[in-house]
């Protein structure tokens, strides 16, 4: 039984840049309960016999047959995980929601059917329906009886969905709206029954509002399936709305607040890509260790080779920080919902509080899980040479799928602006004391170094380089602000190297941290080596990132200052990195799979 | 009905087996654990017959602490209760202390049947069924492709070798041992998990259970089969060398 992560009172987000964690207090898969293991292993069964031999199909675009999964998916419960269990739900925390998105990612298109339905298409109605909406159709979604979709996006609104031209107005007797307009990139347009749809009702900007349209509705329309790069066998279409008639009770949540629908059902899709990309990376690692004990080149196998041991290495090392950055947002959100229920008061409200409170470390999820997940692919198409450029390969395939992640649920360059403005914002109105962090790290700098101690331990080291890291991110936003102060929003370069170099502290953080963790349950060898090797890279990133962020906002002798501390704070003990990748690469091949 | 599940907790059938030191057994660390194939029919085929004919489906599972995990998802597939004999080196006993511990275990429950896979997955040795019946003083059939119950009495189609098929009519009580692949395993469903924690698991010592006895034979060593090859080049002209081969053919690998 693995230890449960130790309670910390309550975590605020964002606050991981200002405080430090033991490894007891961040949350990871190790503190699964068995009820959580279970459910992977259900999920995965289901996986392997019920999807896994249609892929192809899938594939091919027999949208009958992936609904048939969906549906036949509901009857284990795979498609309505936390919904309360009045409305057919399993009523389940948010762990094995994660827990049962990660067994479900092996193959893009069928989660992109299972994802959509289940989370965009259904969590509008779960969070803010009506209990008449809620019995209409949250228990058909629950059953997938109704198959869900999510209209935002626009031909002319993608990352700006405010600027939405759908429009919705009121008849004139008052009991339904007339809905006209297009939306665009709908996953599960083809297949769905219900839309949660957002408009502006008589076109006003400050009505943007939800409804719930059903697809027989007369004027409701799908266009044909987009020729997509990849996820081929998801649905994705545009949705056409030709005076479509709304009864006035499928309004969605209040007039005039759909944003807030639409901002937070993103942060949740964001941090449900954690699980999503760790189990695509967990996935084409395998088929790829695989792969090179089976090629020979030169008399051997290739997986003997150094190079590609340093690429089965790397992938598994990368796959390990966005699992532990995931498991570890998760598990504050779910600490801060203790005691939390659907029959809490405001339950929705306080639920959504606690999931927005990490806006940013979703971000951070949502940009790390996706770009880590795009470098396992890339790297596993390059191990299968020219087998991996040819359609007959599952890792082509993955290739091509892994692609969208970086764009849907807000762009990765949105992503990178939101996390470091969410910092910001926080930080003028007063709820989190950056500029005091600031201050004391301005005066620490100034001070003579002081010597250390003695010899640091692998672990105090990393704990060190995570702190100093963090160091990293602060003096970049102090000077940032200071340079250009309220306006520091439009330096877009400078922003998002701010979120870089803050999501790699966090990302050093939590590596470091669980590689502890592991080691005090016995099993630390594979994630002391990762963690070594990781934290040193991300710390060159960081450095490199913020030499980059610091000449943009100070020059001469003050510039010259802060790059002394950058390169103060950046230094660490060297590591062997390619005798520690070989170790990692020799465990996994092996294995054949992603082990720690 | 009373029907009791025997179930063994086996390592995953994709396991990368590697033999401890000593050769007693294989390193168990690095290892994920699963239900015994078989089994998971025979719990599949009791949860049918519970459906057909109700009553009470119990698994019973010997096994260290870890093989909790199989037991819970035997209650979540539809197990009303189980019983844990919990004992950390089964490795170390045999097929006779095995059935024993197992019928200690069941005498007091009195079941009308009794299913259990055919062999598992990791010895299988396909005994512990057979001696289980003997111990319980009650009739058997092996290797169980259908189950049907009439008036008390039980209908059974049993494999033979070449294709054959045997039809068998026995009383109940009895024990059956089920042969993979006979019907279709169900999804242990999510509300199946979350309502299996609240589902009794009884734990036994060895000691509950009867105690395992002397063991009868014992395991002498774990290895992998060796790979032999050898080669015999005959010498000598042709018609020597036929004659030696012939013989070799009759002889030796006896297929002439």
């Amino acid at each position: 039984m693995a230890t449960p992560a130790a309670p910390v009172s309550t975590i605020k987000g964002g606050a991981f840049l200002l405080e430090a964690r033991t490894p007891q207090e961040i949350y990871s898969p190790e503190d699964f309960t068995d009820e959580h293991r279970a459910i992977a292993k259900t999920t995965e069964e289901f996986w392997a016999k019920e999807v896994g031999p249609n892929v192809e199909a899938i594939q091919q675009g027999d949208k009958a047959l992936a609904i048939s999964i969906v549906k036949k998916s509901a009857q284990l419960g795979l498609t309505a995980v936390t919904a309360p269990e009045e409305y057919g739900g399993m009523e389940m925390d948010m762990v094995a929601q994660m827990v049962v998105a990660e067994a479900l990612s092996k193959d893009g298109s069928y989660s992109g059917w299972h994802g959509a339905h289940a989370g965009i298409g259904t969590t509008p109605v779960l969070l803010w329906g009506t209990p008449a909406q809620k019995e209409k159709y949250l228990t058909k979604l629950a059953s997938a009886e109704l198959i869900g979709a999510y209209c935002l996006s626009e031909p002319q609104a993608g990352s700006d969905a405010l600027a939405a031209k759908t429009r919705a107005d009121l008849s004139a007797d008052g009991t339904h709206y007339i809905l006209n307009g297009q939306k665009m990139w709908i996953t599960n347009g083809g297949g769905a029954d219900l839309y949660t749809v957002f408009a502006k009702i008589n076109g006003e900007k400050d009505k943007f509002t939800a409804f719930l349209v059903e697809r027989a509705w007369p004027g409701v329309q799908p266009g044909h399936e987009e020729k997509k790069m990849g996820i081929k066998g998801s649905s994705t279409t545009a949705v056409y709305f030709d005076n479509v008639k709304v009864p006035v009770e499928n309004v969605l949540g209040e007039i005039g607040r759909g944003h807030i629908i639409a901002f937070n059902v993103l942060n949740l899709g964001r941090l449900k890509l954690g699980p999503f990309a760790v189990g695509g990376s967990k996935n084409v690692l395998a088929i790829s260790i695989k792969y090179a004990k089976e090629r020979m080149a030169f008399g051997q196998p290739i997986a003997n080779f150094g190079l590609m041991q340093h690429k089965i290495a790397e992938m598994a090392i990368k796959t390990f920080a966005a699992e532990s950055m995931t498991y570890r947002v998760v598990g504050d959100i779910e600490n801060n919902l203790k005691g939390w229920s659907w029959k809490s008061e405001n339950a929705a409200n306080s639920y959504l509080k606690a999931v927005e409170e990490f806006a940013a470390e979703c971000s951070y999820i949502k940009v790390f899980a996706s770009e880590t997940l795009d470098y396992v692919v890339d790297e596993g198409v390059q191990i299968h040479g020219g087998y991996g450029y040819h359609q007959d390969y599952a890792v082509e395939r993955a290739y091509r799928d892994s692609r969208i992640n970086r764009i849907f649920e807000g762009t990765s360059e949105i992503n990178r602006l939101l996390a470091t403005g969410t910092l910001l914002k926080r930080a003028l109105r007063g709820q989190l004391p950056l500029v005091a962090a600031v201050k004391a790290l301005q005066a620490e700098l100034m001070a003579p170094p002081t010597l250390s101690a003695g010899a640091l331990s692998p672990a105090e080291e990393e704990n060190r380089m995570a702190a100093n890291a963090k160091k990293l991110a602060l003096l970049c936003l102090g000077a940032a602000y200071q340079r250009f102060m309220d306006k520091v929003e439009k330096e877009q370069e400078v922003m998002a190297g701010i979120t870089d170099i803050a999501m790699n502290a966090f990302a050093i953080e939590s590596v470091s941290l669980r590689a502890q963790k592991l080691a005090a349950l016995g099993k630390g060898e594979m994630a002391a080596a990762m963690s070594a090797v990781f934290c040193r890279e991300a710390m060159d990133l960081c450095e490199q990132t913020a030499k980059v962020v610091l000449s943009a906002c100070a020059e001469g002798d003050t510039l010259r200052i802060m790059l002394a501390s950058v390169k103060r704070l950046a230094k660490y003990e060297p590591a062997n990195s390619i005798g520690l990748r070989r170790q990692i690469a020799e465990k996994l091949i092996v294995a054949e799979k992603y082990v720690l | 009905m009373k029907i009791i599940v025997a179930i063994k907790q086996v390592p995953a059938r994709d396991s990368q087996l590697k033999i401890q030191s000593g050769a007693q057994w294989i390193e168990e660390d690095d290892l994920t654990f699963e239900i015994n194939e078989p089994d998971a029919y025979a719990l599949e085929e009791a949860l049918q017959l519970k459906e057909k004919h109700g009553g009470e489906v119990v698994a019973l599972c010997l096994g260290p602490a870890r093989a909790a995990s199989t037991i819970r998802e035997a209650l979540a597939k539809g197990a009303d209760r189980a019983i844990h004999i919990s004992e950390e080196s089964i490795n170390g006993l045999d097929t006779l202390a095995v059935a024993k511990l197992l019928a200690g275990a069941i005498k007091s429950e009195a079941p009308d049947l009794v299913l259990t896979g055919l062999q598992s997955d990791d010895l299988g040795y396909g005994q512990a069924g057979v001696v289980l019946a003997e111990l319980l003083g009650v009739p058997h059939a092996t290797i169980i492709m259908q189950v049907s119950i009439e008036g008390g009495t039980l209908r059974v189609k049993r494999e033979l070798e070449d294709g054959w098929f045997q039809f068998v009519t026995m009383p109940l009580p009895a024990v059956l041992t089920i042969q993979s692949g006979i019907n279709k395993l169900r999804y242990a469903t999510l509300m199946g998990i979350k309502k299996a924690k609240t589902k009794e698991i009884k734990v036994l010592s060895a000691a509950d259970a009867g105690g395992a006895g002397t063991a009868v034979s014992t395991l002498d060593r774990v290895y992998v089969p060796l790979r032999t090859k050898v080669s015999t080049i005959f010498e000598g002209d042709a018609k020597s060398t036929a004659a030696q081969l012939v013989e070799k053919l009759k002889f030796e690998v006896r297929v002439l």
